[in-house]
């Protein structure tokens, strides 16, 4: 049963190559569904074991702990990888179609290998319970979406990888500097180890620089407000499917490594003697506010939902930053909330683009009524990124709201309810030039998109209702991750 | 290069000189200094200095793009089946000690094999690169 965690890593892992090696054509993207699928289902397989057996500790090569490196499994870890699996699962069925409208035909395989190694990077972070091998894979899933981010269609997509690339390097390396000030205080790199001897040394000007580089890098990775700037560009000119995958799977797997360096990594409460939790939430109240205004503004529609991602995030870091049961219990469960809404309206998104070719504000006049069930996918991942109750978004807001007013922060409760009403504002944009503004000529023979498109979309939208109606599963799992990772009820 | 003589002659002589370094690097990697990821370089460049003097074409033609796609596939391909190879004979992942029939055998081998599959990735992610940049230009 231990095997899971680790065959989670290196399925993709072996697969990827081989797929590279594969003819183009579609044997590469069946290969891939087929991995993408026993992924999602041995994530599936590993929650349960969790929630029912305990934590999952497994020794790569058989040296123990701390010296070899630990997959170390709880409910946190283990409910963000069956969110990754799960969403490339769903991804790839839409993948088929959309994959062979936008990529070349010579680069299919090689796109496929990419992704697939982007999918170990990600479960990789989520599975391993050493730090240094969290900066490996952080490289491995970073890489691969430069590269996949590169291949998007317009030539803009080359310089948004670039500009991702110097971006995410920069991350990366702040990250590894700070795993490096840390062995050099504690000399070990095992997260359940630095966590017994950190405390020892918590004075040491080190450590909290090591600190301050940590969670700078991983707010880069996460596109906390000021450090976003590379998010809007790579979702906007990223191929579809890599935008629906990224923007559902990467930021969250950066919250999910800031949570376990906050409260993991550095225990009892360290963070609160830092500047780091005040820095979160106006950080948080900042990027709600100022993604959510630019979100309004933008023409492009992929760039409007990205802008929404960084507001989005804005509410992950608010959770954070309170930094109580309450708090953390909301982000987690944010976390999987916006992957479902993320996904529904980039997968609607992405079959606009596939029949007209553009998401452009002016492009799409009317096409709500030639394309109803996609229009309608997007209505229910609009009102779920708003928060109207009946749907996931209400259920994460929700528990945000209750945890500012634990706090008596009376400011985060109202800008959580303005940032809903600045959502209202850029989704009534999107419905309204879909469906009231007089239709264009052009838009007029346009047919509903494919039914290998409409299907993970229907799937995404229709768990958007489902996972606010019935919340039993998802916030049991999320309550119970906030308990493991040691948020005290305040 | 027709020309070039010296060149040609002292690369004729050298290449195989590289070849065998780098093969000795490549297995010696286990027990001293070395490894697949030296190894892997040192080879490439047997191949790159042969492109340099000879053209890049007669180089294509020794080693061509798609079996280099294919052995840096093969080369992961190798190292990750080692760990499954482990799995399967009731160890941890890339747990060497039980391939052989005693825990330094075993060793030996698995840290053998993933060198070996290291430096076949290596050499031929090196020479891709070469050709991706020397080959600009041309159609």
């Amino acid at each position: 049963m231990d095997h899971i965690s680790l065959l989670l890593v290196v399925i993709p892992l072996i697969a990827a190559p081989i797929v590279a090696i594969l003819p183009n054509g579609r044997i590469p993207w069946a290969l891939t569904l087929l991995v993408t699928a026993v992924c999602a289902a041995l994530a599936g397989v590993q929650l349960w074991s969790i929630v029912h057996e305990g934590v999952i500790s497994y020794e790569l090569g058989g040296w123990a702990p701390p010296w070899g490196i630990e997959y170390r499994i709880d409910a946190v870890n283990a409910f963000v990888a069956l969110i990754v699996a799960g969403i490339a699962a769903i991804t790839l069925p839409y993948a088929l179609l959309s994959v062979e409208k936008e990529i070349p035909k010579h680069q299919i395989s090689l796109f496929y290998c990419a992704f697939l190694l982007c999918l170990c990077g990600l479960l990789g972070i989520t599975q391993t319970g050493d730090i240094f091998n969290v900066f490996v894979f952080l490289e491995v899933s970073s890489l691969s979406s430069y590269a996949l981010i590169s291949l998007g269609k317009k030539r803009q997509a080359l310089t948004s990888a670039y500009q991702y690339l110097i971006m995410g390097t920069i991350g990366a390396t702040f990250f590894l500097i700070g795993v490096g000030l840390l062995y050099s205080q504690t000399g070990t790199l095992n997260m359940a180890d630095l966590a017994e001897r950190l405390p020892a040394v918590f004075e040491h000007k080190t450590v909290h620089t090591g600190f301050a580089f940590i969670v700078i890098g991983i707010a880069l990775k996460l596109a906390l407000f000021p450090l976003h700037l590379w998010l809007p560009n790579a979702y906007t000119y990223a191929p579809t499917v890599i935008t629906i995958f990224l923007a559902a799977t990467a930021t969250k797997v950066a919250v999910y490594l800031m949570l376990r360096v906050l409260f993991t990594v550095f225990p009892n409460g360290f963070a609160l003697g830092t500047p780091a939790d005040e820095l979160f939430i106006i950080l948080g109240i900042a990027g709600i506010l100022i993604a959510s205004v630019y979100a309004i503004y933008q023409m492009d529609i992929k760039r409007l939902l990205a802008y929404s991602s960084v507001a989005q995030v804005g509410y992950m870091a608010l959770g954070i930053g309170f930094a109580s049961a309450m708090g953390v219990t909301a982000t987690i469960l944010h976390l999987f909330n916006h992957a479902l809404m993320k996904g529904a309206l980039f997968m609607a998104v992405g079959a606009i683009i596939y029949r007209i070719g553009a998401c452009r504000m002016e492009n799409i006049h009317g096409l709500g009524r030639q394309m109803p069930w996609t229009f309608a996918a997007i209505i229910i991942g609009g009102l779920s990124l708003i928060g109207v109750p009946g749907t996931a978004g209400f259920i994460s807001k929700w528990y945000l709201i209750l945890a500012a007013l634990e706090q008596e922060n009376w400011i985060a409760v109202a800008v959580i309810l303005i940032g809903s009403l600045l959502a209202v504002v850029y989704v009534g944009k999107i419905i309204e030039a879909l469906y009231f503004k007089p239709a264009l000529e052009t838009n007029l023979t346009v047919k509903e998109a494919p039914l290998l498109l409409l299907l993970p979309t229907w799937v995404l939208a229709l768990a958007n209702i489902y996972f606010g109606l019935n919340t039993e599963l998802t916030v049991g799992i999320a309550e119970s991750a906030a308990k493991m990772l040691g948020a005290v009820a305040k | 290069m027709k020309h070039n003589l010296i060149l040609r002659v002292a690369s004729k002589f050298l290449i195989p000189l590289i070849i065998l370094f780098g093969l000795y690097v490549q297995f010696h990697g286990d027990y001293g200094p070395g490894g697949g990821f030296q190894a892997g370089v040192i080879f490439s460049s047997a191949i790159i200095l042969y492109a340099l003097v000879f053209g890049l074409d007669v180089a294509e033609k020794i080693i061509p793009a798609n079996v280099l796609r294919t052995l840096a596939g093969l080369g992961v391909v190798i190292y990750a089946s080692v760990g499954v190879a482990a799995l399967f004979l009731g160890g941890n992942y890339l747990e060497y000690g039980v391939l052989g029939s005693t825990q330094v055998a075993g060793q030996h081998l698995g840290i053998l094999l993933v060198e070996l599959g290291v430096g076949i990735t290596v050499a031929s992610v090196m020479l891709i690169i070469f050709f991706a940049f020397a080959g600009r230009g041309r159609s």
